[in-house]
């Protein structure tokens, strides 16, 4: 073990203080907690990408109203129906004008004497409407649907379940036994009685989801709320005599932000099913007026010989919602990083 | 003299990170002979769990082992495939976990836990299996043993499951234990039962066992030898004496000057934290530490430096150049003491 | 244990009294009148029919009435098939839609333990990529959607199975396929999740260090204790598969409740609607019960309180 080892005269001189390393020392600059979820939702590439077709869909969906004509919308003209999509410089069959029928790619455009420079880039439905266009408008009312059932649920759910849960006691139990008379009723019956009650229509739609589905955001907040309410900061504030709204306010709300944010991402593609679910049997929104669920109903009747009149509405419908579900995953784990090792 | 178990030789194991690979383990060496316990002290991320359980071949996924050898008997355990393992862990090789109240399946009724190695390693039936859990369970002192062998762990106190912990460690009779921090978790009073226990048990079964611990205080009543971990290496080994009251390291210094003793008034904390094993020191990794450092501390890696036949340092202070340095005044008074027990054996022999 | 059971069917009572009460007087809410081709009716024969559904006396009287009818099974008289009681509508067509819902939630249950274990034992390798992007897709695709697709290019071009209707085995399999999809996701994600968090429990490395196999360590320890949070789930999958059942079973032709009670709404028939709704609130809130003895059960963790342990 001792073998001789040539060391230089000084090797023995105690270090000076100076040369010491701080090894204390912390190298980057602290993240804020919304920082940190931001950059692990970054890292998260299908999240990321779901954001940002999330972004782009209601940005066409939304931004399209002064661009598409409500006449056009609703008027059916016979001699442009049921084109299969005719994209210009674009030969690929199936999107050139040319439609499968009985084997044969035949060109419906020369067929039913469209003049050449008429397009239809989704072609058309039943009535000769834009499918393009009937999709980017449907797109957006089940957008309006899902988003203000979404906030309606989320303004209910996030203010009773604090309530009950800060309030506790009596208050509770009989907030807690109301949460589980309605959720022992499949949410879909009261849907389907509210509907039934009330004139259907968007408002209609969104009140029944609204109402059918806050209960489970409601139970969320609750016992999220009742651990924050054991929690020393909120303690201090109530010592310090801190108003109970105020304190909801300030302290709670922000604890329970990560939940909440959460919670929507996971109810909106909920909403959006519900929507097209309704519609497709047709007790949701109804001709003329259109939405995803419509346009499924109605290319779902000619799919045998039109499938593209179901697919390409199918197709937003799930893009839609793996979008959302993808990002409310990537959400999860971007604020709570112990769920995915 | 007594039979070699274990023999661990320049033992190096890296752990691949997103930010490069992690020098966990960097040459490590150390023996355990039969019916002996060895201890291996050091603070959190000294590498003291992982070299057990590389022991047990069961580290992370993400663990490489780039050197060195473990050697059980005559076989070297680095080279076992998974299978062969398999047959060795919790038979010859066993293993006692940290926090009792996660490691024991809640779903499943303890006897059933305990006769499990039985029933892999020994082929035994069922009934047999728990006939002998249940003897087992006496010897680790469960009260009606009959009743609570059918009983699920949340029915248990944190003492008495890591009593059964150890009864599923020791059902195979193993000729090793591997000990990992096994009362921490514990209330002060039930350690003590605990340790008690572990004593019993050894002279029974004739284990040798491996104690894992980062509370000097614990290994002072049940080690035969101790070695002294720090930042992946091994900084000071020797009898439990030597160490105790002969210390060399400059970091076993600071261990035991944080030790409360009775007539301490004033406990000294070591200051810093361990460094980064990204990338390891070139030195002796305490320097950064060490109120004693010198120049050479972070230029070369101290070789270990003998002290006795079995008590050996890495530190530059037993350089026969080194200049000679007052330690802790603890420390001091320890070193008397050391030099009196020695005179009192040196009278007596 | 009792006390417990006694408290919970006693809610259990309270919340079907409520929905009755609830859906009662929403019907009586309702605009539109049951008889469908009332323009051609007569003041008399309304008149008559009134006098003969009871729609003539005051509506407290009418409650009661239907209240009392329904402790000895009576759901009233459907106003869409003339003379036919709701009890034999619903008891005629409950066998398809319980077979359909029972044949889809063992399919989804089953696969998506085996999908979700697979994920969770080789978590972050490409095979946990795969099993996650098809969870996705699952949960995000609607089962109509499915259903359609499934349909057309399955029974129709392929011709592999009958096309819709209601005979032997052979026509089950793609509505039960369209409807398991949901909770096969649902599942998989719930089942890969519950296991990651097992295999990084500390009671797993105990299992390793006993020296047991891979397969024994997942098998005994690892699933068993995923799988035991799964049975909360059960009620939601209920609430799903009676949503899906109506679509599902429309699409298909299949004659069942779902069917049915699609067909009471676009026509009035309120007996029917209430009598469904019924139906489903009291399978529900069965099905909650159970699982929760079933949880107390089989995890030994939790005894259902009153336990006086």
């Amino acid at each position: 073990m001792e073998e001789k080892i040539k060391l230089s005269p000084d090797s023995f001189e105690a270090l000076p203080k100076a040369e010491e390393l701080d090894n204390e020392k912390i190298a980057a600059p602290p993240l804020t907690f919304v920082q940190d979820a931001w950059r692990r939702l970054k890292k998260n590439k299908g999240a990321f990408i779901s954001l940002w077709i999330i972004v782009l869909m209601m940005i066409i969906a939304f931004g399209s109203t002064p661009f598409i004509d409500h006449n056009s919308l609703v008027k059916s003209s016979p001699n442009y129906a049921n084109l299969p999509a005719k994209i210009p410089g674009i030969s690929i069959n199936g999107f050139n004008g040319k439609l499968k029928v009985s084997g044969q790619w035949v060109d419906e455009y020369k067929q039913n004497n469209i003049p050449s420079g008429k397009y239809f880039v989704l072609g058309t439905d039943y009535l000769g409407r834009s499918l393009a266009q009937r999709i980017i408008y449907g797109t957006k009312i089940s957008l309006i649907v899902a988003l203000v059932a979404t906030f309606f649920d989320l303004t209910i759910g996030v203010a009773y379940g604090i309530i009950s849960g800060w309030k506790g006691g009596r208050v509770d139990n009989v907030m807690q036994r109301i949460i589980e008379i309605i959720s022992s009723v499949p949410s879909l019956v009261i849907v389907v009685l509210m509907l039934l009650v009330l004139k259907p229509g968007m408002t209609s739609i969104i009140a029944a989801i609204a109402i059918s589905s806050w209960t489970t955001m409601a139970r969320m907040i609750r016992a999220e709320t009742l651990q924050l309410k054991s929690q020393e900061y909120v303690l201090a504030a109530r010592s310090l005599g801190e108003s109970a709204p105020k304190i909801a306010w300030k302290h709670l709300v922000p604890n329970l932000s990560s939940i909440i944010i959460i919670q929507t991402m996971y109810t909106i593609p909920t909403a959006i099913f519900f929507e097209a679910f309704l519609s497709f049997i047709g007790i949701g929104i109804s001709a003329p007026q259109t939405s995803l669920g419509v346009l499924l109903n109605d290319g779902q009747k000619n799919f045998q010989f039109l499938p593209y009149q179901m697919w390409y509405p199918a197709i937003v419908l799930c893009v839609l919602m793996i979008a959302f579900n993808l990002l409310g995953d990537g959400l999860r784990d971007a604020f709570d990083p112990k769920t995915r090792r | 003299m007594s039979e070699r178990i274990l023999d661990i030789k320049n033992l190096e194991i890296n752990f691949h990170t997103y930010a490069g690979d992690v020098k966990a383990i960097r040459d490590v060496s150390f023996h355990l002979d039969k019916g002996e316990t060895l201890a291996i002290v050091g603070e959190s991320g000294s590498g003291k769990s992982v070299t057990t359980k590389s022991l047990m071949g069961l580290l992370a996924n993400n663990a490489e082992v780039v050197g060195g050898s473990i050697m059980y008997h005559d076989q070297d355990i680095l080279k076992k495939s998974e299978k062969e393992m398999q047959s060795i862990r919790g038979k010859d090789i066993a293993m006692i976990f940290q926090d009792p109240m996660t490691s024991l399946d809640p779903t499943m009724k303890i006897g059933q836990q305990i006769a499990e190695p039985l029933i892999k390693h020994k082929k035994m039936e069922k009934k047999k299996a728990w006939a002998q859990a249940l003897d087992i369970l006496k010897l680790v002192g469960i009260v009606n043993p009959e009743k609570r062998i059918n009983e699920y762990p949340h029915q248990f106190s944190g003492g008495m499951r890591q009593r059964i912990v150890i009864a599923i460690a020791l059902v195979c009779y193993p000729e090793v234990l591997i000990a990992d921090e096994p009362t921490t978790a514990l209330d002060v009073t039930i350690q003590a039962q605990i340790l008690d226990l572990m004593k019993e048990l050894q002279s029974k079964i004739e284990t040798s066992i491996i104690f894992i611990t980062h509370d000097l205080g614990v290994v002072a009543g049940m080690a035969d030898r101790v070695a002294v971990m720090y930042a992946g290496k091994i900084v000071e080994y020797g009898t439990v004496d030597e160490i105790f009251y002969n210390p060399q390291h400059p970091y076993t210094w600071g261990l035991l000057n944080s030790m409360p003793t009775l007539s301490s008034t004033l406990l000294e904390a070591i200051p810093g934290t361990p460094p980064d094993l990204l990338d390891p020191p070139k030195g002796d990794a305490f320097a950064a530490r060490s109120a004693y450092a010198m120049k050479i501390d972070v230029e070369k890696q101290p070789p270990f430096f003998k002290v006795s036949d079995t008590h050996y340092a890495a530190t530059w202070l037993l350089h026969p150049d080194a200049p000679k340095v007052t330690p802790p005044s603890e420390i001091v008074r320890r070193q008397k003491l050391f030099s009196q027990m020695n005179a009192n054996k040196s009278v007596r022999a | 244990m009792r006390k417990y059971l006694l408290k919970r069917v006693f809610y259990m009572v309270l919340t079907l009294f409520l929905v009755a009460t609830i859906t009662f007087f929403l019907m009586k809410l309702m605009p539109g009148t049951p008889y469908s081709n009332q323009e051609k009716m007569t003041p008399q024969q309304i008149r008559i029919m009134n006098e003969q559904y009871g729609l003539n006396k005051p509506v407290w009287l009418q409650y009661l009435i239907y209240l009392g009818g329904m402790l000895h099974g009576d759901l009233g008289t459907s106003f869409q098939y003339s003379n036919q009681p709701v009890s034999y509508l619903i008891s005629s067509r409950i066998g398809a839609s319980a077979q359909l819902g029972f044949q889809a939630m063992v399919f989804g249950v089953f696969f998506g333990i085996i999908i979700g274990s697979i994920a969770a034992i080789n978590r972050n390798t490409w095979i946990d990529t795969l099993c996650t992007i098809l969870s996705i897709i699952g949960k995000s695709v609607p089962n109509f959607v499915l259903a359609v697709l499934l349909q057309f290019y399955i029974a129709l071009k392929l011709g592999w199975f009958p096309i819709a209707d209601w005979g032997g085995f052979s026509y089950t399999v793609l509505p039960t396929i369209a409807l398991g999809v949901g909770p096969l996701a649902e599942t998989a994600r719930f089942i890969r999740t519950g296991m990651v968090d097992v295999l990084n429990s500390d009671y797993i490395e105990l299992a390793r260090a006993k020296g047991l196999t891979k397969f024994g360590i997942v098998y005994h320890h690892a699933l068993r204790n995923s799988l035991i949070p799964l049975v909360t789930l059960i009620g939601p999958y209920t609430v799903a598969l009676m949503t899906g059942s109506m679509v599902i079973e429309n699409i298909f032709s299949i004659p069942g409740i779902g069917e049915q009670f699609v067909k009471s709404i676009t026509t009035n028939d309120y007996p029917t609607i209430m009598g469904v709704t019924m139906l489903f609130s009291a399978g529900l809130v069965v099905v909650i019960l159970l699982t929760d003895i079933v949880y107390g059960i089989i995890d030994p963790r939790i005894r259902l309180s009153g336990n006086g342990d």
